[in-house]
């Protein structure tokens, strides 16, 4: 049995958001996370957009969480060495009947205190984005709406939590909340642990653990959205992030740049039953592609390099659930899109209600800066230069699309919560997420990954417990 | 100090390119190489039938490859391994810049008067073809799988499906049965095989592996690990048809759906590449529109015998040398190969008549199987050259050999098929 002061369900977005926060307090935290890595739910796959915060109705946690967090996105990408652009977002309006709903999310933006939103007709949007659709009519400008990307927002969050004393197991599964005297003993797959306060951040899965301890019923419905993802030759097609004026004809998709500089195109919505359901198919596919050529023109297709389905948490309220739910528990759950957005501002907003709860004192010595991998191909000639010289590896390209060297990846397999799975080292270096999609490079970093942590390559998978990649020694 | 020629890329093309540039006359060649080892590709490929043209034998990828790195070494070609370029550009001094990176030498940069571009290609993964379904471990495209068999040893799967029937997923068919495991089929979207009729012979047909044309996979099925696979039927526009899907189970599914030139540097340099080949469109001297800068073996276009990237790229190290000697200066007008019938592309696309020594090849793939088909070419409109060719498919490659006293003076040249 382990004791601590506060045991965080889930290292997604939003769990390890709240770790980072409380880890600046007094008073010892487990992150429990039922996979392998962190942001292995619905954090990996989304539009990773940070919402300027005009879509949530005035007044709802979604619009407050939201424009909270966008407001703290440039200190925190700063601190944690993450990319991060205000690129700017179009909501494009293509029928002229509808220009009147675009006109009603301005004002709601304004009602939500959204700065830098302008409405814009044709020709202005035109001359910012000049892929648009003939169809565009009008469009509303949010001038914060801005990128990132998640799997390095989530890392970013989690490294520095542990940095500040902040403890993750993984592969560790809740089996079972029991209330005690002073709190509470949450049953998993590994040790028990013995902790003051829970917070729930548990994903597609939050309404089953609020639904062990509080009277009052969650229902979460896990609601899939499909995406394409275009080569970095497509990456300049736009420059703002596009969406579609939801109406009577559809929500529409987006179509998007990423911080990598690729294009991004989805999401479609349908619920699931089977949350953890990841399958892409045609029709979805189909529908993405068709969509986004809606309110965008010419859209490359033909580059598309890798196409995958995110998760959605969404709560039959339609809100994010935040707040002491039950005595130290703590939840945050049905935390759906704009959840990334507002990842920092929930982890800001339930650290000081459990700090003042459990009476903690602010450490003198948090340490708000961590530092990511390194990415030499960014980087300048004789910075890059210097780098190889101090270490050799870093002159040794392994993954020859995206250009990521030895150095980076012996980095990610032995930094804080270092990587050891591809999949670990895919989302901390970028190998791997090139035009290839690791044809070349996965033998290799399998390779790697096999040295540095010891294994026998049959032991090496791609993310969880069964996906070995290879399977036995051949009969030579 | 400016090398004479650049070589990027230490694979069967580039090995072929710096013999015969040295053969020609340049003195100071430089050939740079990502992998450990001289080789490329074929240093995988442990199957034998490699040089059958250039060598009258049959002989392994590795053996083929030890006949031109032998000749780089006796030739005393300096090369350097484990270097990976990052960067081509055109310096204003003129001739080639060329920015590698290496453990050993950190960043470097190269200058030399003329480049040939030796990349080679990658495979398509799944996402480009975006097959719908889960996205589990046991998803390989072929030359992963035969790199982690061949090179490292270890066995990918134990039942397996393998969709496209290019070269290297026949290959790796036979490779996995021979290695236990067992190989259900192989899906063929297209109405043909984009293999070469001996691969289908000897890697399925040999091994009672059913081919299955005009066939698909439309799912994927497994969390971890793939468990199973659906493969349907398509109609002529390549749509899968409702109602003939059926069910494979599998751990594995190897792709061989086709190879693409690598030429993400070639663009930095601004290379022109043909929509067609995804290569660098060149002259008769295999020369792109940079001067200077030549091109040969797979990152030009895709090809099915090593044999030709050898003879092909021969050419190109030769013309570089001419290039780095200052003796390949213009001498008259380069005309355009128009193509015609089902050929879907010229290697080269311009012929400069006079540059031509003697005779000058012309490769191309056509869009169809054919039977009794004819190879045409006309020179404003006089025709200079007739083949009739009993079959001909888009698997495999076709060369015609066209005279110079033809070309002399031509304004039109078309390579079209005649049925």
């Amino acid at each position: 049995m382990i004791q601590c002061d506060i045991v965080i369900a889930g290292a997604g977005v939003i769990g390890s958001a709240v770790a980072r926060e409380l880890s600046r307090f007094e008073g010892s935290i487990a992150v429990l996370e039922k996979n392998a890595d962190v942001c292995e739910g619905t954090s990996k796959a989304n539009s990773a957009i940070i919402h300027a915060g005009f879509d949530a109705e005035p007044g709802t946690w979604k619009a407050k969480m939201n424009v909270r967090g966008n407001e703290k996105m440039d200190k925190l990408a700063e601190e944690l060495d993450i990319p991060f652009q205000r690129c700017g977002a179009f909501v494009v309006c293509l029928h002229e009947e509808e220009l009147p709903k675009l006109k009603e999310l301005y004002e709601r933006g304004l009602a939500n205190g959204v700065p830098g939103l302008k409405l814009l007709n044709r020709e202005e949007a035109l001359a910012l984005e000049p892929n648009l659709s003939d169809a565009v009519c009008g469009a509303l400008l949010a001038e914060t709406s801005g990128i990132v990307c998640p799997f390095e927002l989530t890392l970013g969050l989690a490294e520095n939590a542990a940095m500040n004393g902040a403890q993750f197991y993984f592969e560790t599964q809740i089996t079972g909340l029991e209330r005690r005297e002073d709190g509470w003993l949450v049953k998993t797959s590994g040790e028990d642990f013995l902790t003051k306060a829970v917070v729930n951040a548990a994903g597609v899965h939050s309404d089953e653990l609020h639904n062990l301890v509080c009277e009052n019923k969650l229902h979460v419905a896990s609601r899939k959205g499909e995406y394409c993802l275009l080569d970095k030759t497509a990456g300049q097609h736009v420059s703002h992030t596009i969406f579609q004026l939801p109406g009577k004809y559809g929500k529409g998709v987006l179509v998007s740049p990423t911080v990598h500089g690729n294009l991004l195109l989805g999401p479609t919505a349908a619920d699931i039953e089977d949350r953890e359901e990841t399958k892409t198919t045609a029709e979805g596919l189909g529908e993405v592609l068709e969509k986004s050529a809606l309110g965008v023109r010419n859209i490359p297709i033909r580059q598309v390099i890798t196409s995958f389905t995110g998760l959605r948490a969404h709560e039959a309220g339609d809100d994010f659930v935040l707040g002491e739910t039950a005595e130290g528990f703590f939840d945050a759950a049905g935390i759906e899109s704009p959840g990334l957005s507002s990842a920092s501002a929930i982890g800001e907003y339930l650290a000081a209600l459990i700090a003042e709860k459990l009476q903690l004192a602010r450490k003198e010595n948090f340490q708000p800066i961590r530092r990511g991998v390194p990415r030499l191909h960014d980087m300048p000639a004789e910075q890059r230069k210097a780098y190889i010289e101090k270490n050799p590896a870093y002159g040794n390209i392994i993954c020859r699309c995206e250009q990521v060297s030895e150095g980076e990846i012996l980095d990610a397999i032995h930094g804080v919560l270092g990587a050891k799975t591809l999949d670990g080292v895919k989302r901390r270096t970028r190998a791997g997420m090139g035009r290839c999609q690791s044809g070349f490079c996965s033998p290799r970093v399998m390779e790697l990954l096999a040295r540095e942590l010891s294994l026998d390559l049959r032991e090496i998978r791609k993310n969880e417990k069964g996906s070995e990649i290879v399977l036995e020694k051949t009969r030579g | 100090m400016k090398h004479d020629i650049v070589i990027i890329g230490g694979g069967p093309a580039g090995l072929a390119a710096a013999a015969a540039a040295r053969e020609a006359g340049a003195r100071d060649i430089l050939i740079l190489e990502r992998e450990k080892e001289l080789g490329g590709i074929l240093n995988q490929c442990i199957h034998n039938g490699f040089g059958l043209h250039t060598f009258h034998e049959e002989l392994t990828g590795p053996e083929y490859a030890a006949r031109f790195i032998a000749q780089i070494q006796e030739l005393q070609i300096p090369y350097l391994l484990s270097t990976t370029v990052i960067d081509l550009s055109s310096p204003a001094s003129g001739g080639v810049k060329v920015t590698a990176v290496s453990r050993e030498n950190g960043l470097v940069e190269v200058e030399a008067k003329a480049a040939v571009l030796a990349m080679g290609c990658r495979e398509r993964p799944r996402g480009a073809l975006n097959i719908p379904g889960t996205r589990p471990a046991g998803v390989f495209s072929a030359g992963t799988a035969q790199r982690l068999v061949n090179l490292e040893g270890y066995l990918p799967g134990r039942e397996v499906v393998i969709l496209g029937s290019g070269d290297i997923g026949l290959i790796m068919a036979r490779r996995m049965t021979l290695e236990g495991a067992k190989v259900k089929c192989v899906a063929e979207i297209q109405p043909y095989s984009g293999g070469l009729k001996r691969n289908i012979v000897q890697c399925l047909n040999d091994y009672g592996i059913p081919l299955k044309l005009s066939h698909t996979v439309v799912d994927i099925q497994g969390k971890e690990r793939v468990e199973g696979v659906t493969i349907a039927e398509v109609d002529e526009h390549l749509k899968p048809i409702p109602g003939t899907e059926e069910q494979f189970s599998c751990d594995t599914l190897l792709l061989s759906v086709g190879l693409i030139p690598e030429n993400e540097l070639s663009k930095e340099i601004g290379v022109e590449l043909s929509p067609v080949t995804s290569g660098p469109k060149v002259n008769e001297s295999l020369e792109t529109n940079v001067p200077g800068v030549f091109a040969c073996g797979n990152v030009l276009h895709v090809h099915d015998l090593v044999d030709y990237v050898s003879e092909e790229a021969a050419q190109a190290g030769r013309n570089a040398a001419l290039y780095a000697a200052g003796r390949n200066e213009d001498q008259g007008e380069e005309i355009p190969v128009e193509t015609g019938g089902a050929v879907r592309y010229t290697v080269p696309c311009r012929i400069c008549a006079q540059r031509v020594e003697g005779s000058q090849v012309v490769r191309f793939r056509v869009s169809k199987n054919m039977r009794n088909a004819s190879v045409c070419v006309y020179a404003d409109g006089r025709e200079i050259l007739r083949r009739k060719r009993p079959v001909m498919a888009p698997g495999e490659m076709e060369q015609v050999l066209l005279k110079q006293k033809d070309l002399l003076g031509v304004k039109q040249l078309l390579v079209c098929t005649e049925e």
